[in-house]
């Protein structure tokens, strides 16, 4: 995403990839915690709840949708009049 | 946030921590990619104005979604329960909508790069320095108040000392805004909204989960302190304040729905900047409808937790509740402003706890980002431009810019330790909001539709809308007229935007109007109606870009909240 980011239009570089990469890795850690390294302690905290095991899972299927729609629309730079497609279906979360 | 920092301190371990290090590695990430496309002033304040609607729209909401926002909101939902969302479904999304539809052609149409400049064109320069100068010091003491909740909280939750985890919190806010300007405090806005929902919602689904649901949630609210009315949105009278229901939502219709909302949603610079950094007419007025989406929705992540705190927490719940309504203090020493707090305590286990932490650092540093950006614009454009140093080259103001931002952090810094004098800040920013906001309001809207509107009434009428507001809060505090609940900061607004109204009309009457040929795509009435059109080709065409319709659509989905809950 760097690489494009020295022709005089801001906005040039993609912030879905940020998001993803946080979501990713976060989902990726708390599916790991939530698969392995749950105490019973966690688990009565939350009334019996594997909610690492969840909401990382959550976050995984959420990153894989980003990536996606960056997969599918992907960024257009340069010309001024022709810059990123932009899709309300992402503000729905 | 009185409770010991023994009861609160989470559990955080290596995990949590290592989570925290990411997301503030990527923050800076951010700002350092940003700064590589700043190569002008424009590019620093307004992010070259370039920017596509779901970014900017999602950044319109994640600025408003700063600490006062969500500990203020779980506190409310603690406490009163449902009528909590009218601060979101009455107090913004009609305000939202309507700054989309009407008021956003003039802003983005003329070209002007802040709303004091706005008041510039429009009414000459005492208005715009009355203006510049109210919404510069506003925006300074409410970054400092931002500032003194994010020390506190990391205080509270991580053990820090208060003084560095203030400097600290100071110099990463400052180091990603006055490198990359306004995108980067804007892209950052859009992380930070991902992570408030990647905290919050799983929070959410724990909690309900641990209640027995939705059911279980109804049933102890309904036998908790504050009963069944804590469980539908109107009247709200426990909210106001108010005994009689007429007077109650006529308090939230007129003050919170009209006044104090559309006055800070439609004037207020820190969110009206966010649409003016988009990329086209149709951009510009999309971004408050894309943002009133999620905006619909911020309140079950943020309001129901409130409401699960007030029925689980045995701090929150119980006597302790009941204590808390009656205006006394909790026997636990908890108040409703922990409620977010405890139940992060009592239901996340590592792992998800970092992430909770981070979304909650995110939410603060996200108000703070917003105001710093915002004030740097207003200070250099509007007051260093404008009155200091004139005409100097476009570098001169992007250098001047960044120099600004480390003042105004520093500042900040200073207001931060003043507001920690102050025991219930929530209450007292509102205050501060129905002062600058309501007038301004009442001044724009006359004078966008009324040309024959005077400058002498533009500062005049600011003046004394601010005098009348700050007026009613005095009567309040001095308890010579009693108002308990948030009807205060309701009647307060009101009272400014009357007065204002009355003074500017007095006022025009007496004095010479501009001529109508300065007044062209300022005044509605002397404005070709092709100037104020939006391009429906190329990027902006499809039915669902056309900012009309997708209001139209938000505002059927509110009414069925409303009639829902």
């Amino acid at each position: 995403m760097g690489s494009d980011t020295r022709k005089r239009t801001a906005g040039a570089f993609d912030v879905r990839l940020v998001i993803a990469l946080l979501t990713g890795v976060y989902g990726a850690v708390i599916t790991v915690l939530g698969i392995g390294f749950v105490s019973d302690e966690d688990l009565a905290k939350a009334g019996g709840m594997n909610i690492n095991l969840i909401a990382g899972i959550g976050m995984l299927a959420f990153t894989a949708l980003f990536l996606l729609w960056v997969k599918l629309r992907p960024l257009r730079v340069p010309a001024p009049e022709d810059e990123q497609e932009d899709d309300e279906s992402s503000s729905a979360e | 946030m009185t409770v010991l920092a023994q009861d609160l301190r989470l559990d955080a371990n290596a995990i949590d921590y290592v989570l925290l290090a990411f997301y503030f590695a990527l923050v800076l990430g951010i700002g350092y990619l940003a700064r590589k496309q700043v190569s002008s002033s424009l590019d620093f304040f307004l992010s070259g104005r370039s920017l596509p609607a779901w970014v900017t729209g999602l950044a319109f909401v994640a600025a408003n979604l700063g600490a006062i926002e969500v500990m203020g909101m779980s506190a409310n939902g603690a406490q009163y329960g449902l009528p909590t969302v009218h601060y979101f479904w009455v107090g913004a999304i009609p305000a939202m909508l309507f700054l989309a539809i009407v008021m956003m052609p003039f802003y983005y149409g003329s070209k002007v790069r802040s709303v004091p400049e706005f008041m510039l064109r429009r009414f000459g320069k005492p208005a715009h320095l009355v203006n510049g100068v109210s919404f510069a010091a506003a925006q300074i003491l409410i970054a400092g108040a931002n500032l003194f909740l994010l020390a506190s909280v990391v205080n509270l939750l991580l053990g820090w000392p208060l003084w560095l985890s203030i400097v600290l919190a100071a110099v990463i806010v400052l180091a990603y805004t006055a490198l990359g300007g306004l995108s980067a405090a804007i892209y950052n806005e859009v992380l930070q909204f991902f992570v408030i929902v990647a905290a919050l919602l799983p929070l959410t689904l724990v909690g309900l989960h641990e209640v027995g649901g939705w059911e279980g949630l109804v049933d102890k609210v309904a036998n908790g302190p504050g009963g069944e009315e804590q469980l539908s949105s109107w009247p709200g009278n426990q909210l106001t304040g108010f005994g009689d229901n007429f007077l109650s939502v006529l308090g939230l219709v007129f003050g919170l729905g009209f006044v104090l909302s559309f006055g800070y949603w439609t004037t207020n610079f820190v969110e009206v900047q966010r649409a003016m950094a988009s990329k086209s007419m149709s951009a510009a007025q999309r971004t408050p409808i894309i943002g009133a989406f999620p905006k619909m929705l911020v309140p079950f992540i943020v309001i129901i937790p409130g409401m699960i705190a007030g029925v689980s927490v045995t701090e929150l719940s119980g006597e302790n509740k009941a204590a808390l309504m009656a205006g006394e203090a909790a026997p636990s020493g908890a108040t409703f402003n922990d409620a977010l707090l405890l139940l992060m305590r009592d239901l996340l286990p590592n792992g998800m706890l970092g992430i909770a932490i981070a979304g909650l650092l995110a939410s603060f540093m996200a108000g703070m980002a917003a105001n710093l950006s915002a004030f740097n614009t207003v200070f250099t454009y509007d007051i260093w431009q404008a009155y200091i140093k004139k005409d100097r080259p476009d570098q001169y103001y992007l250098r001047a810019g960044r120099v600004v931002t480390a003042c105004a952090t520093i500042l900040a810094i200073g207001t931060a330790f003043i507001a920690s004098t102050y025991s219930n800040l929530m209450d007292y920013l509102q205050q501060l909001f129905s002062f600058f906001n309501a007038p301004l309001f009442a001044t724009f809207i006359l004078g966008m539709f009324w040309k024959r509107m005077t400058p002498t009434a533009g500062w005049t009428g600011l003046v004394t809308g601010t005098g009348a507001a700050i007026g009613v809060f005095l009567l309040a505090e001095t308890g010579v007229w009693d108002l308990p609940g948030q009807g205060a900061s309701f009647i307060g607004a009101g009272a400014a935007f009357v007065v204002d109204i009355v003074v500017s009309v007095v006022v025009t009457m007496m004095t010479k109007p501009k001529p109508e040929a300065q007044l062209v795509g300022l005044v509605y009435s002397l404005t070709p109606k092709e100037k104020l059109k939006r391009s429906t080709v190329g990027e902006d065409a499809g039915w669902y870009r056309n900012p009309g319709l997708l209001a139209g659509i938000v505002l059927v989905l509110t009414i069925v909240l409303n009639i829902f809950f």
